[in-house]
């Protein structure tokens, strides 16, 4: 199922958050999107699931999502959303039960989602006895369960220190190889950006424009072996948005 | 090359000739549970007033020694009347504060989730919630007679308006990124209100039980002072016109002890139902 936005626009109260966006996230693929503070990143995220509608322009998705995908547009937070009064069995099996599931099937993806996310020994803990990357892990393990067609991710991982993110990185790819999900991929760090992205939107400053949408061929499985050569790519995108990023921080300075 | 392994930079293990501790600045503003203390005040209190009434510097027409009140109020229980009293009171406060809250639970529920709920209560709660509910006691008598229905209707009232204020006022404050995550899995509308909503509200409903049930002591006390032939607050009135003060004081000393009974279910409940905090 592919997913594309079509000359959106948007404004808040007036004031110009997102001009004339178009671009297209196409099925098992990782599309991420770079730009500075307060450019609408987010915003074009929840347009693309739906959570809000854009002033103008259309947002569109083309072709069946695979089947026995329960959820095909399905967010990953920055925050985690995670109920803190249930555990990390209740907060996954939240996304199925209102789903015609007999509990048996309910059980057995559940089981089946903590043990790709490395979680089966986690099962029971409240959120509020976890890591932040274990709570990470949690809201992967039930973005998984519903099967999604296509992820959206904002900053998934921004919430967290370097080391974790290192290691859910890691994880995020591995995945990708095994259930080849498309995704949208908000995100300030570029290293991120390049080692998930087969292709980064880089939208300028408020209102947002895409700027230039740059494609990386290198296959994920050996992007960290060959990490010299995203090097280039990762340059190349800094020298984009840093003009961009003075400016939004020049802007904020102003008010 | 790291710093260390410069000359002169080895680590010293001895403080060297004239060094001196850093003068300790900090501690205190902690208090720590004290156990003992609570019921060595309680005692202390008792066995001066105990002894005062005994050496004859407290009348008795003042205040009562304790070992008289509890005279009177094992008197109470040996004649009957306090199985009375307190089947009477329990019932009114129960049975008012059961009906205000669970009205009280569905308005504040209608207030938080619906833009036209909120829009007609809202301005009616704030007129009606600063008057003393004592005050329509008498025209509650009116409506319903001298009879239980007045007095639970008292009770009703007064706990109504502040359930609906912690109920609209928790639902309000439940986190918005929660219920966006609902709505991006595709939960239904009941879902994301019994799921997300209601134990997120749950916090703030239970501290709002407490205000209600204080509150609802109160008016039970009061409206059985106005009228009524059994009863804590019947037997504390009739106990001070007869300048029974023995009764008198074993009247209150059941009013405390009904409070921390109250509180202390509340807490249980809290400690049951806020489990994940
Ligand atoms: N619900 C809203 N109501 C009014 N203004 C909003 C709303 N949501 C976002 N904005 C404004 O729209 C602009 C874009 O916000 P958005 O959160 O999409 O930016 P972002 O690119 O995700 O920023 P960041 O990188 O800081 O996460 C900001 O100026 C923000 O203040
Ligand atoms: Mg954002």
């Amino acid at each position: 199922m592919d997913l594309a936005l079509a000359h959106v626009s948007h404004r808040y109260n007036g004031v110009e958050v997102l001009r004339d966006i178009s671009f297209a996230a196409p099925a098992g693929r990782i599309v991420c999107l770079v730009g500075p503070s307060g450019c609408g990143k987010s915003t074009l995220l929840r347009f693309l699931g739906g959570l809000e509608r854009p002033d103008e322009g259309q947002v569109t998705m083309t072709g069946e999502p695979p089947a026995g995908s329960l959820n095909p547009l399905t967010y990953i937070f920055q925050d985690f959303a995670l109920l803190p009064w249930r555990s990390a069995r209740g907060n996954i099996s939240l996304a199925l039960e209102d789903h015609r599931l007999s509990r048996r099937e309910r059980e057995e993806i559940i089981a089946d989602v903590l043990a790709r996310t490395g979680l089966s020994d986690f099962a029971d803990a409240l959120p509020r006895q976890l890591s932040g990357g274990m709570k990470q892990r949690v809201a992967i393990a039930r973005a998984l369960a519903v099967r999604p067609a296509c992820l959206l991710m904002d900053e998934p991982l921004s919430a967290l220190d370097s080391q974790t993110r290192e290691l859910l990185l890691d994880d995020l790819q591995g995945l990708w190889e095994r259930e080849r999900f498309g995704a949208v991929y908000v995100t300030h760090n570029l290293a991120e950006a390049v080692r998930l992205g087969h292709q980064v939107v880089v939208l300028s400053r408020r209102p947002g424009q895409v700027r230039e949408i740059v494609e990386i061929d290198m296959p994920l499985s050996e992007r960290k072996a060959r990490a010299a050569e995203l090097e280039a790519h990762q340059t190349r995108l800094w020298e984009l948005m840093r003009e961009e990023a003075m400016a939004a921080d020049q802007e904020i300075a102003d008010v | 090359m790291s710093d260390a392994a410069l000359p002169g930079a080895a680590p010293r293990t001895e403080p060297a000739p004239g060094a001196r501790p850093v003068p300790f600045r900090g501690g205190g503003f902690r208090p720590t549970p004290r156990r003992w203390v609570g019921p060595l005040v309680f005692a202390a209190l008792f066995a001066a007033w105990e002894a005062g009434s005994r050496m004859g510097w407290i009348s008795p027409i003042v205040l009562p020694a304790p070992s008289e009140a509890l005279e009177a109020f094992s008197n109470l229980a040996r004649s009957g009347q306090l199985a009375l009293h307190l089947q009477a009171s329990l019932s009114r406060l129960v049975q008012g504060w059961i009906f205000g809250t669970l009205l009280g639970i569905a308005v504040g529920f209608a207030a938080g989730l619906f833009s036209l709920a909120r829009a007609g209560i809202v301005p009616l709660v704030a007129a009606f919630f600063p008057i003393p509910k004592i005050a329509l006691l008498p025209l509650f008598i009116i409506w319903f007679g001298i009879g239980e229905e007045s007095k639970v209707a008292t009770i009703l009232f007064g706990t109504f308006f502040p359930t609906v204020i912690a109920v609209y006022g928790g639902v309000d404050g439940v986190d918005r990124g929660l219920v966006r995550m609902g709505q991006s899995f595709g939960l239904s509308r009941w879902s994301i209100v019994r799921k997300i909503i209601l134990p997120g509200a749950m916090p703030a409903i239970l501290s709002g039980f407490r205000i209600s049930a204080s509150i609802a002591i109160i008016l039970l006390v009061a409206a059985e002072m106005i009228g009524a032939e059994y009863g804590i607050g019947a037997y504390v009135l009739l106990a001070g016109n007869l300048m029974a003060t023995d009764q008198l004081v074993a009247g209150v000393a059941m009013l405390s002890i009904l409070g921390l009974t109250v509180s202390w279910l509340i807490g249980r409940l809290e400690k049951r139902v806020l489990r994940w905090r």
